[in-house]
């Protein structure tokens, strides 16, 4: 069901000649257009600002390269929720180490990918090979690395290291977009180093999936485990490596996290792994696997991030709207992919055996 | 295979029994507690701070609270059977039906010197909503056909939010006495409540199972969906039901869990219950993806997790590492239980079997 099998009768429009991934990935990103439109339209003032967009991404950074890996693990069918527990589990180890145990950056950025890779390899090999549910294997993962992280320490350590705290610092200035504050001085716009590195990974990412070989089984071990066996596809392979790959994202996007907020705390990231899940639904890739796009989950972590701002600034501040809202989000767009699917599914049958008797 | 060598048969059927994983995670550890501290088993008669009789120890501790999670796993058994996932949404639904029962008996005033309702009906009350939010999931999982994982995932990011707005966001106090016998003791009897809750609801789901087709139905569908159709079944409104039944046992574990404090607090009632509640069921040989379930193997999970739990609370283990430890535990039964290394392991003890067979003959 993954791409839609190539029924492409002369009559039939571009729009259902489009794959479902694409169909999916276009909806996201038009939703996210008009509900910036709205805000600029609406509440004006923040929105027109190019930093404001710039804020959301500083913010987000982290949970874009998480949402990536989650992303990859749907599309071949799987799950992992132990993404927001390594999160924070790198955050407290790199905390620690820089701020008691005197090391350096480097050393930090490397201990926390070997944290990412471990926790991808142990739960890779387990899925992968021994076979084992998915979802309880990072329930395990996540319990682990949530206690672990106590374990490690109890207490929030704000990391003082100079190297680290110049890196945290650093702000990129984009060109052209900056704005003029209340006291009419320029004021350039910035981003984290974070959002670069989020940004390379989505784009590595998806050229990944979309023009390479591995990339492409990914998608067809989505779509159909046993398809894609008798393709001649490595099944067990390339799901170890979807997990592992998970794996090293959540380690990266552990570090971009503590870049961002600066110390090690065992609350940090706390439901990142939902927040994931949820963004990668709202990008269009479906837990049965085989449909997905990168650029779909870009957009929804930052639809997911725009309408908590925009909630937040239409004065609905209690804090439980946030919530709710973000729930019927997701609700909307799940109901939404559900119809389409099952719409496109009948026309396609429709148009199969039509074919066939006439 | 078993045909052809009896005594083989009998091991690898042992082997196989969906019962050994929970049994044989008991006994290790009640083993364990024996050797490290045979206290662990002392049952003493106290008084609580009503003067009341009670019973002690840590093995009351383990049925007292391990109620709610062997109620849960009633629900979640049926759920996984039917529709092949599992519901994460119970913990917040938990809070929603707590806080409707809070609502109900406290009124609009959070601090009610009186109850402003009977008991019994803050309990109908919240059995009711707690079913239309059962229902809410069942639509989305059974008519819609979204992924049961993916669909209570809109209700586990809501529930905790909506359970703060029915209070406006304060925390009410029931200052009755007798609301909280139904999470601590009755007056008189020495056996914490709950463990008389749960025991009722095993009968009911017994007596359901036994008397009723529903078992058989929801395998059938969890199995093969358009073969129950061809068969005469709905499966949807079977998954629907499944999920209205989950419904239910969240609303009494949500009543024992908030009679348990006479309060709530929304962000902790019940964290990570529903995490637990799954693993009662993998713990119980359960298959994840539906099909065939074994509900007193779930039930017996359900136990051994708390078990575990309150093992390693004696141990001083903090509260916050305690989801370290018990990963670990974890893994190591699903990799024990794991088709594929069972396989391994027969073939091993195969193949340690022969050379000794050729020495004898």
């Amino acid at each position: 069901m993954a791409k839609a099998p190539a029924v492409r009768g002369p009559k039939r429009g571009w729009l259902s000649n489009m794959t479902d991934t694409n169909l999916l990935t276009s909806i996201t990103v038009v939703v996210f257009l008009v509900m910036y439109l709205f805000a600029i339209v609406v509440l004006q003032e923040g929105f027109l600002k190019p930093q404001t967009l710039f804020n959301m991404m500083n913010a987000n950074a982290s949970l874009i390269i998480i949402s990536c890996g989650m992303s990859l693990v749907m599309i071949t069918g799987g799950i992992d929720i132990s993404v927001g527990g390594v999160t924070a589990l790198v955050c407290m180890s790199s905390a620690v180490y820089l701020d008691q145990k005197g090391g350096n950056v480097v050393t930090s950025l490397l201990l926390s990918l070997c944290i990412g890779l471990a926790f991808g390899l142990v739960q890779g090999y387990l899925i992968a090979y021994l076979e084992i549910q998915p979802f309880i294997v990072s329930l395990a993962g996540m319990f682990f690395a949530r206690g672990m992280t106590t374990i490690v320490n109890t207490h929030t350590i704000n990391v003082q290291h100079e190297g680290f705290v110049a890196l945290k610092n650093t702000r990129i200035t984009v060109p052209f977009l900056g704005s003029y504050n209340k006291a009419g001085n320029y004021v350039d716009a910035y981003i984290e180093i974070g959002v670069v590195v989020a940004l390379v990974i989505v784009a590595l990412l998806f050229c990944m999936l979309k023009w390479t070989k591995l990339g492409r089984s990914f998608y067809a071990v989505g779509g159909n485990r046993q398809s894609a066996l008798m393709l001649g596809i490595n099944v067990r392979r390339t799901t170890f490596l979807s997990y592992l790959i998970c794996g090293i994202l959540a380690g990266i996007g552990g570090y971009v996290y503590f870049l961002h907020v600066g110390s090690g705390s065992a609350s940090h990231a706390s439901g990142a792994e939902m927040n994931a899940i949820a963004s990668s639904i709202i990008g269009g890739t479906m837990l049965t696997g085989g449909v997905g796009n990168l650029i779909g989950t870009l957009f929804g972590v930052l639809s997911l991030t725009l309408i908590q701002n925009i909630v937040s600034s239409v004065g609905l501040d209690q804090p439980w709207w946030t919530g709710i809202t973000i729930a019927a989000m997701i609700c909307v767009f799940l109901i939404m992919q559900s119809v389409i699917i099952s719409y496109r599914k009948k026309v396609l049958l429709n148009s199969v055996s039509g074919g066939k008797t006439g | 295979m078993s045909r052809l060598n009896n005594k083989k048969g009998l091991l690898a059927g042992l082997l196989r029994h969906q019962m050994l994983i929970p049994i044989a995670a008991l006994l290790l550890l009640a083993l364990f507690n024996l050797i490290a501290d045979p206290s662990f088993f002392k049952i003493s008669l106290g008084t609580n701070s009503n003067g009341d009789p009670v019973l002690t120890g840590y093995l009351i501790t383990i049925i007292d609270c391990g109620s709610e999670l062997a109620i849960l796993a009633i629900g979640m058994t049926l759920v996984t059977a039917a529709s092949g996932g599992q519901d994460i949404s119970v913990g917040a639904a938990i809070a929603i039906s707590g806080s409707v029962v809070l609502r109900v008996l406290c009124g609009s005033d959070s601090h009610a010197q009186t109850l402003q309702a009977p008991i019994i009906v803050a309990f109908l009350v919240s059995c009711a909503v707690a079913m239309i939010f059962g229902a809410f999931n069942g639509t989305l999982v059974a008519f819609f056909r979204i992924q049961p994982m993916v669909a209570t995932l809109i209700l586990f990011t809501a529930g905790r939010y909506i359970a703060a707005s029915f209070h406006n966001n304060e925390l009410p106090i029931v200052n009755d006495p007798s609301f909280g016998y139904y999470g601590n003791y009755f007056p008189g009897i020495p056996v914490p409540t709950p463990c008389f809750i749960a025991v009722i609801c095993f009968a009911v789901i017994t007596l359901v199972l036994k008397r009723t087709n529903l078992g058989l139905y929801i395998q059938s569908v969890g199995i093969n969906e358009k073969t129950a159709r061809l068969n005469g079944l709905h499966p949807e409104w079977i998954k629907f039901m499944t999920y209205v039944i989950l419904g239910l046992c969240v609303a009494v574990a949500g009543f024992i869990k908030v009679s348990r404090l006479s309060t709530i607090n929304y962000s902790v009632i019940a964290k990570d219950i529903e995490m637990d509640a799954i693993l009662a069921v993998a713990l119980g040989g359960n298959a994840l993806s539906g099909g065939k379930f074994n509900m007193g193997a779930s039930i017996l999970g359900a136990y051994v997790i708390q078990f575990l739990s309150t093992t390693l609370y004696k141990f001083n283990v903090q509260s916050d590492a305690l989801p370290a430890y018990k990963a670990v535990v974890v893994i190591l039964l699903v990799v024990m239980s794991a088709p594929a290394v069972r396989e391994k392991l027969s073939a091993l003890f195969a193949k340690l079997r022969k050379p000794s067979h050729a020495a004898q003959t």
